[in-house]
């Protein structure tokens, strides 16, 4: 999102390598087969010798499977790669980290600008209609393949978080711990509705032409709107104001309709960067899988959780005004009534939802106390495969 | 079986709870009691508490938590959910005093309420002598900056209990290093009430 990332070469992972897995098939929540299914992901730290110290790092929409180090010749690190390192709230010399890209994603996992084997061409618009639970069966078939029965955590915020809730919800017994961040149980109209006004943007554009652009120049100013739109809703008021002002680009005379005010320049920016790394067709399927989710699966969230011997964190902003609080709090809620261990924070951040990338400090501390007592139950009980 | 590293009111209610207990501390600031009854009673706890920074107090030592404020965070919790709801230090700072400690006694079977006694002879003095709100050891804030909202005193409490149709199954009143057994609306600073539905 909306940060400019420094990165402190003492505690980096370094130099690190995505990695490819593929499997035949996955059979999606539609009831469709679809395959074959390549997922890229990278890791950080070592298994250990009981495979407990996993932790899956689940990203959000605009996110990848690149989220701490550097890759060879890049400069521009992870995009977690401040919680993600030795001694960090993931500290790689304890934790066995986690991240793939999502299926739908086009950072190298399988989605719509994937070439489908049966015509040789991107799939485009004929790539299946996927869900959140689809994407994390698609992980769980990754983190099998890794040899890995029990993660010791599952952790993201945003639709990372809606991912770590599809975690507890359909692999409670695959898990020690679950840390959902600045997410919701189910999208509100009114975050459903600011992705329908980047999906429509996405469309509008004549580029887009039924999906079917990959021959072609990409629907990037669509790409580009939907994605200011987007950064809109990462900060608050606050974070804009203290960021921009009412400050104007340059001093001289401004044309008609330019970028005159600072806040302009950056979403323009922010915009055209977007469309060099993202294709707008998985901006299109992720928001729609990000739309229809519902963790409780339309019961109550709390009859879901019955049972579970799954530990949460819960972690929200109080300045986030696109996943509020109060949608924190209903995973709150569900939790105490199910009876599961939960702790919860709302940290007092003025970034809005960007916070969750943001507030470092505050984060370190809760995750690293989390995990550090979810790792020393293994050894207290030795549960662990049990 | 007191220790001298241990609060006295830490104690008492530690004498209160029974062993692997399960216990929602209302208020719980840093967690040092819920800490406590999880070393020395093997208790199950859960705190709930307000301030962001005692939160992260809690975190660190591996308490669960809920960030949040008394008066909401009890009416989600189904009924008896816990063995004891313990408000310690929190009752005079609650909004809706009548509604929170009904709310406990739903959630908990059994409630621990620790309070300063407005009614300490030292109160007493500085109020017929120096016709100034008290400022005490228990009641250590200035009339403009206290976050007390209601001042009680042990006769007060008891008084409550009856009128309410609460039991009180054990009270313990005590000052600053022992337990007060005379006259202890007059010498009590702090009063500990263990208290249940009839």
């Amino acid at each position: 999102m909306s940060k400019e990332k420094k990165i402190n070469k003492n505690n980096s992972v370094g130099i690190v390598k995505a990695q490819g897995f593929n499997f035949e098939s996955l059979k999606l929540e539609s009831g469709e087969k679809f395959g074959p299914v390549t997922l890229v992901y990278e890791t950080y730290g070592c298994l250990n010798k009981d495979k407990s110290n996993a932790v899956l790092i689940t990203h959000a929409l605009s996110g990848d499977a690149h989220a701490a180090g550097l890759h060879e010749g890049k400069d521009n690190p992870g995009w977690w790669d401040d919680f993600i390192g030795p001694g960090k709230a993931f500290d790689t010399d304890k934790y066995f980290v986690i991240c793939s890209n999502v299926l739908g994603g086009c950072k190298g996992s399988s989605g719509p600008a994937s070439v489908n084997p049966k015509t040789g061409k991107p799939y485009a618009l004929d790539f299946p209609l996927i869900t959140i639970n689809d994407i994390v069966n698609a992980q769980k078939c990754l983190v099998d393949h890794l040899g890995i029965e029990k993660l010791l955590s599952v952790v993201g915020g945003s639709m990372g978080g809606q991912q770590v809730l599809s975690w507890l919800v359909n692999y409670p017994q695959s898990l020690r711990s679950v840390v959902p961040i600045a997410t919701t149980i189910k999208h509100s109209p009114q975050q459903i509705a600011f992705n329908e006004v980047g999906r429509q943007a996405i469309m509008a554009d004549a580029h887009w032409r039924s999906g079917n652009y990959y021959d072609g120049p990409a629907p990037s100013k669509g790409l580009a709107v939907a994605r200011m739109i987007g950064h809109i809703t990462y900060m608050s008021d606050k974070s804009m104001a203290e960021k921009f002002g009412r400050a104007k680009k340059g001093t001289g005379e401004s044309f008609k309709f330019t970028a005159d005010f600072e806040v302009e320049g950056y979403l323009r920016y922010r915009g055209d960067n977007f469309v060099k790394r993202f294709d707008a067709n998985s901006y299109l399927y992720i928001t729609k899988a990000m739309d229809n989710f519902d963790a409780s699966g339309g019961r109550s969230f709390e009859d879901v959780l019955q049972g579970t011997q799954v530990k949460v964190l819960v972690i929200s902003f109080k300045s986030d005004w696109l996943y509020p609080a109060y949608q924190s709090k209903e995973i709150v809620k569900a939790c105490k009534l199910a009876g599961v261990e939960t702790t919860y924070c709302e940290i007092a951040s003025t970034y809005g939802h960007d916070a969750f990338l943001l507030e470092v400090e505050e984060e370190t501390h809760l995750i690293k106390h989390f995990l550090k007592k979810m790792l020393y139950a293994y050894e207290v009980t030795g549960d662990y495969g049990a | 079986m007191a220790r001298k590293d241990i609060q006295l009111d830490h104690q008492v209610i530690l004498d209160l709870i029974n062993p692997q207990s399960t216990v929602l501390d209302l208020g719980c600031g840093n967690g040092d009691l819920l800490y406590l009854l999880i070393k020395e009673k093997h208790a199950r706890v859960q705190g709930i508490e307000i301030d962001e920074q005692a939160i992260y107090k809690c975190v660190a030592k591996g308490l669960n938590v809920f960030h949040g404020d008394v008066d909401s965070g009890l009416a989600e919790f189904s009924d008896k959910s816990f063995d004891y709801v313990v408000l310690n230090q929190s009752l005079q700072q609650i909004l809706h005093v009548d509604k929170v400690l009904s709310d406990a006694l739903r959630v908990g079977r059994k409630v621990i309420v620790g309070f300063p006694n407005f009614a300490h002879y030292k109160s007493r003095l500085q109020m017929l002598f120096l016709g100034r709100t008290p400022v005490t050891g228990a009641l250590p804030y200035q009339w403009y900056e206290t976050p007390n909202l209601h001042f009680l005193s042990i006769s007060d409490f008891k008084n409550y209990c009856r009128l309410k149709a609460i039991n009180i199954e054990q009270s313990v009143c005590i000052g600053q290093t022992r337990r007060t057994q005379f006259l202890p609306n007059l010498f009590a600073e702090t009063g500990i009430f263990l208290i249940s539905k009839k």
